[in-house]
C-alpha cells in the first residue's frame, strides 16, 4: 500500500511543505470527489467515494503533527505502542503534574481566562516536542527517540481535549 | 498569473443537453425552489408569483391534501389535520420532540419517528415532508417545462444521521432524483462566496423557524472548506414565539386552550414578534372561540427578556465551533445572516457583539439557502464545464461511536471530520462458536450511550464459528457525502463477509419507502408499472451516457478482453430498454455497473495520478 506522502506525490519527513500538501489535495479532490460524480453510474460514484474517503484520511494524518510522526514511524518499522508503554521522562511528567494542577484550578474556579492561558502555554509544550520531533525524525533518524516524543505527544494532545471538556462545562 | 486552459485528451468539453436540476430549502416555516437560469440562481414563483412555500400540509377527509397558502388557510379552523413545523418530527420520537404538549395533533408514538393520525389516516412526518417536496416539484417542472434531472436539498448542518436519511426519504417518496442532502449554511456560503467574490475565513450564523447552525468555512480559490460545525437542532423563530406565547397566556390568565385558540395565538405571537423587527412594540388582541378577549401590547424590552436565555443558546454552539476550527474571533472576515429569525435586532446585536463585526445582511435571508443548493445542483448535474466550478469540503456535525461496556460510548469518527470519511474497528467473539452479534451504533458527542441518539443496531450473523476471540471482525463505518452513515463488516482471518442487517432506531425500512411511493402514486391515480418503467429507463439512459462518457476519456485503460465484456453488457442493456420490462431494465443495468466496476476503480487512479502529474508541470513556471 502507498503512504500517504506518496499519495500526495510529496517527500516522507516530518517538517512539511504545507503549500504543496494542500495544492496536492485540492488538484486531487477537484478530479475525484463525488460532486464531480453525482451524475455518473453506480460503480463510478462507489470508487469516487472510496478513493475520496483514502485520500481525505491520508490529509487528515498529515496535517496532524502526532499522526504524522506515528505514520512515519510505522513506515520504518516502528510502533508507537500508546498502550504497553507508558514510560516517561521524569522530568516532562512534573510538568504534566504542574499543567493539570492549573487545569484543576481553572476548572473549580470556572475561570475561562485561565483556561486560553493554558491553552496558550500547552501550545509553547506542543510546538517545542514537534521541533525536537522534526530533528529526531528528519535529520538523525533516531526513531527510537522520536517514539517516546509521539508519547508525549499523546499526553499533551490528552489534556489539550480536557482543557476543551473543562470549557463546556464552564459554558454549560 | 494566468494559466493556459489545455484539455486532456477525451474531456474536450462537449456541448451537451442542459440538464434541469433545482435547489430546494426544506424549511421549517417555508420552503422553495430555485435554480440556475442563464448562469443566474433564481427562486421560482408559483402561478400568484409567491416563491415561500409555507411548510404546511393540511389532510382532508377524502385522503387529500393542500399544501402551503391553501393549507395555511385552514390552520386555525382544523389544527388536528394541518400540520405546520413537520421538519421538527423527522427522525425523532415522540420523547425527543419539545413542547410536544402545546401541538394540536394527534400523535402515535410508533417505533422509530413518530407519526401522526390525520383524517387522511396516519402519516409519518416523511410522507409530510414528501407532500412539500411534490409540490415544489410540480412548480420547478411547470416552470422549466421539463422533468427535473436532479435536486439537491437542504439540510441542517446540524442534522443527524436519523434526520437525514429521513429528508433523503421524504425526497425519493417525492420521486426526486436527490442528487445531493446540503447542509444549509455551506448552500448560504457558496451563494455568499460568489456573489461576492469573498475569500477568507466566514462564520454563517443560520437561526430558521426551526433549527440553529453555526458553520465557519474557509474560501479560497473555488474552494469552500467547512472547519467546523455547531448548532441546536431544536433551537429556533417558533421557540421565540413559543416565549411570546407563554407570555401571553400568563399576561391574560388563560389556561387549557382550545387546539384552534392555541394556534390562533400562536400565530398572534408570530406577528407581533415580526413588528419588533421594525418597531418598538407591537399590539397583540385576539377573540377566542370561549368569547374571552385577549389584549395587550408586547414592548421591545419585555420581549427581550423573556427570550433572553433563547438568544444565549446560540452562543456556546458558535464558542465550540470556533474552538473546534481553532481560531479566533479575529480570524474571521465576516459573519453571514441566514434564516428569516436573524431578522430579529436582538439577534443582530448579539452577533455583532460576539464577532466585534456587523453582520452581513445583503443578501435575502430567506432565498439565500435555497440560492447555493441550485448552484450546486447546476454543478452536480454536469452544466458547469471543469475549471468554471468549485470544489466542497463538507464535515459531519457530530461525533458517531458505539456502545462498549457499561453503556459507555467508543468514538469512532469524531464530530468535524471532513466527509465522505471511513473508519474501521476490530471486534471479537467471546464464546466459543459464536456466531453472531449486535453492535449499537450512537451520535453525539456525550460519554453516556443514554446521553447520546441511538442511530442503529446491527446484528453480525454469519461469523465462521471459532474459539472464543480468535475471530476479528473488522466493521467499516463509512460517511457518504451526504453524511449518511454505512455499516459492513468482514471476517478478517477468513476473509468471510459476515452479513450485517440494520435496525434502524430512528428510520425507515425500505418496505416503508416503498409503501410510501405505491400510497403517493395510487393518490395521483398513476399506474405504478408505467411509472417505475420510467424511472428505470431514465436511470438506465443516465448509466449508459456515463459509461459512454468514461469510454471516450479514459477507454486506453482497459484491455481487449475487459472492453469487449463492457460493450457487451451495453448492449444488453439497449436490448433490455427496448423490452418495456422495468426488471429487465434493472438487472441489466446493475449487471453493466458490475462490470464497470475496474473501469471505473482504474479512472480514479488514473485521475489522481494526472492531478499529480498537473501539478509537477505547474510548479515549472511558478
Amino acid at each position: 500500500m502507498q503512504s500517504h506522502f506518496e499519495l500526495f506525490g510529496i517527500e516522507p519527513g516530518f517538517a512539511l511543505d504545507r503549500v504543496a500538501l494542500d495544492h496536492a489535495y485540492r488538484e486531487i479532490q477537484g478530479r475525484i470527489h463525488p460532486d464531480r460524480f453525482a451524475h455518473a453510474g453506480e460503480a463510478e460514484r462507489r470508487a469516487s467515494m472510496q478513493w475520496t474517503t483514502r485520500v481525505n484520511e491520508a490529509y487528515r494524518v498529515l496535517q496532524d503533527p502526532l499522526e504524522r510522526a506515528r505514520h512515519l514511524l510505522e513506515l520504518n518499522g516502528i510502533d508507537v505502542a500508546f498502550e504497553t508503554n507508558t514510560a516517561m521522562p521524569a522530568e516532562f511528567l512534573e510538568r504534566q503534574m504542574t499543567l493539570r494542577e492549573s487545569l484543576e484550578a481553572a476548572s473549580e474556579a470556572r475561570d475561562a481566562a485561565a483556561l486560553d492561558a493554558l491553552r496558550a502555554d500547552l501550545a509553547i509544550d506542543r510546538k517545542r516536542v514537534e521541533t525536537q520531533l522534526a530533528a529526531r525524525i528528519d535529520q538523525e533518524k533516531d526513531f527510537a527517540a522520536a517514539a517516546s516524543l509521539v508519547r508525549e505527544l499523546k499526553f499533551l494532545e490528552r489534556l489539550d481535549m480536557e482543557i476543551e471538556s473543562a470549557y463546556e462545562a464552564i459554558e454549560a | 498569473m494566468a494559466l493556459l486552459q489545455i484539455s486532456e485528451p477525451g474531456l474536450s468539453p462537449a456541448p451537451h443537453e442542459h440538464r434541469l436540476a433545482v435547489g430546494i430549502d426544506l424549511g421549517t416555516t417555508n420552503s422553495l425552489v430555485a435554480t440556475v437560469r442563464n448562469g443566474v440562481a433564481v427562486a421560482l414563483a408559483d402561478e400568484r408569483g409567491r416563491v415561500l412555500l409555507p411548510s404546511i400540509v393540511r389532510y382532508r377527509r377524502d385522503g387529500g391534501c393542500e399544501v402551503g397558502y391553501a393549507a395555511q388557510a385552514h390552520q386555525a379552523v382544523d389544527p388536528k389535520n394541518t400540520i405546520v413545523s413537520v421538519k421538527r418530527f423527522m427522525g425523532r420520537g415522540l420523547r425527543d420532540i419539545d413542547h410536544i404538549e402545546n401541538a394540536p395533533y394527534d400523535f402515535v408514538d410508533a417505533p422509530g419517528m413518530v407519526q401522526l393520525r390525520t383524517a387522511a389516516g396516519v402519516k409519518s412526518p416523511v410522507e409530510i415532508s414528501a407532500e412539500i417536496l411534490k409540490t415544489l416539484r410540480a412548480r420547478a417542472e411547470a416552470s422549466l417545462g421539463g422533468e427535473l434531472s436532479g435536486a439537491v436539498v437542504t439540510v441542517p448542518a446540524y442534522f443527524d444521521d436519523a434526520q437525514r436519511q429521513a429528508t433523503k426519504d421524504a425526497g425519493a417518496v417525492a420521486g426526486l432524483n436527490v442528487l445531493r442532502l446540503l447542509n444549509e449554511p455551506t448552500a448560504a456560503a457558496i451563494a455568499y462566496g460568489l456573489d461576492n467574490a469573498a475569500e477568507g475565513v466566514y462564520a454563517v450564523f443560520d437561526l430558521g423557524g426551526g433549527t440553529f447552525d453555526i458553520s465557519i468555512l474557509r474560501l479560497s480559490r473555488g474552494v469552500f472548506e467547512v472547519l467546523a460545525t455547531n448548532g441546536d437542532a431544536a433551537l429556533g423563530g417558533d421557540d421565540f414565539d413559543h416565549r411570546v406565547f407563554c407570555w401571553v397566556l400568563e399576561q391574560a390568565g388563560l389556561s387549557l386552550l382550545e387546539p384552534r385558540d392555541a394556534r390562533l395565538l400562536y400565530g398572534k405571537a408570530r406577528e407581533a414578534k415580526e413588528t419588533l423587527t421594525a418597531h418598538g412594540e407591537a399590539p397583540l388582541t385576539a377573540r377566542l372561540s370561549t368569547g374571552e378577549f385577549v389584549d395587550l401590547t408586547l414592548k421591545s424590552e419585555t420581549f427581550c427578556s423573556i427570550s433572553h436565555t433563547l438568544v444565549q443558546k446560540t452562543l456556546g454552539p458558535t464558542r465550540k465551533a470556533l474552538r473546534d476550527a481553532g481560531l479566533g474571533v479575529a480570524d474571521v472576515k465576516g459573519v453571514v445572516m441566514v434564516g428569516g429569525a436573524t431578522r430579529m435586532p436582538e439577534i443582530q446585536r448579539v452577533v455583532a457583539d460576539f464577532f466585534r463585526c456587523d453582520p452581513l445582511n445583503n443578501l435575502d435571508p430567506d432565498k439565500v439557502v435555497a440560492l447555493g443548493a441550485a448552484m450546486q445542483a447546476n454543478v452536480l448535474a454536469g452544466n458547469k464545464p471543469q475549471g468554471e466550478d468549485w470544489l466542497l469540503l463538507d464535515v459531519i456535525p457530530l461525533s458517531l461511536g458505539i456502545e462498549t461496556m457499561g453503556g459507555l460510548v467508543e468514538r469512532i469518527i469524531p464530530r468535524n471530520s471532513t466527509i465522505p470519511v471511513a473508519r474501521a474497528q476490530e471486534f471479537t467473539t467471546f464464546k466459543d462458536g459464536q456466531t453472531a452479534m449486535s453492535i449499537h451504533v450512537v451520535q453525539g458527542e456525550r460519554e453516556l450511550v443514554a446521553d447520546c441518539r441511538s442511530l442503529a443496531r446491527f446484528e453480525l450473523r454469519d461469523i465462521p464459528p471459532m474459539t472464543a476471540g480468535a475471530a476479528r471482525i473488522r466493521v467499516t463505518f463509512q460517511v457518504d457525502a451526504d453524511g449518511l452513515l454505512a455499516v459492513s463488516a468482514r471476517e478478517a482471518t477468513t476473509g468471510v463477509e459476515a452479513s450485517v442487517s440494520v435496525k434502524p432506531s430512528y428510520g425507515l425500512a425500505d418496505r416503508d419507502i416503498e409503501r410510501m411511493l405505491r400510497d403517493s402514486v395510487e393518490h395521483a391515480k398513476d399506474d405504478m408499472l408505467a411509472r417505475a418503467l420510467q424511472e428505470a429507463t431514465i436511470e438506465a439512459q443516465r448509466l449508459q451516457a456515463a459509461v459512454q462518457a468514461a469510454l471516450a476519456a479514459d477507454g486506453e485503460l482497459l484491455d481487449a478482453t475487459e472492453r469487449s465484456e463492457v460493450d457487451r453488457r451495453m448492449s444488453e442493456l439497449s436490448t433490455a430498454l427496448t423490452s418495456g420490462d422495468h426488471r429487465a431494465i434493472k438487472r441489466a443495468a446493475e449487471a453493466l455497473n458490475r462490470a464497470t466496476e475496474p473501469f471505473a476503480a482504474r479512472r480514479m487512479d488514473a485521475s489522481v495520478r494526472r492531478a499529480l502529474a498537473g501539478q509537477k508541470i505547474a510548479s515549472f513556471d511558478s
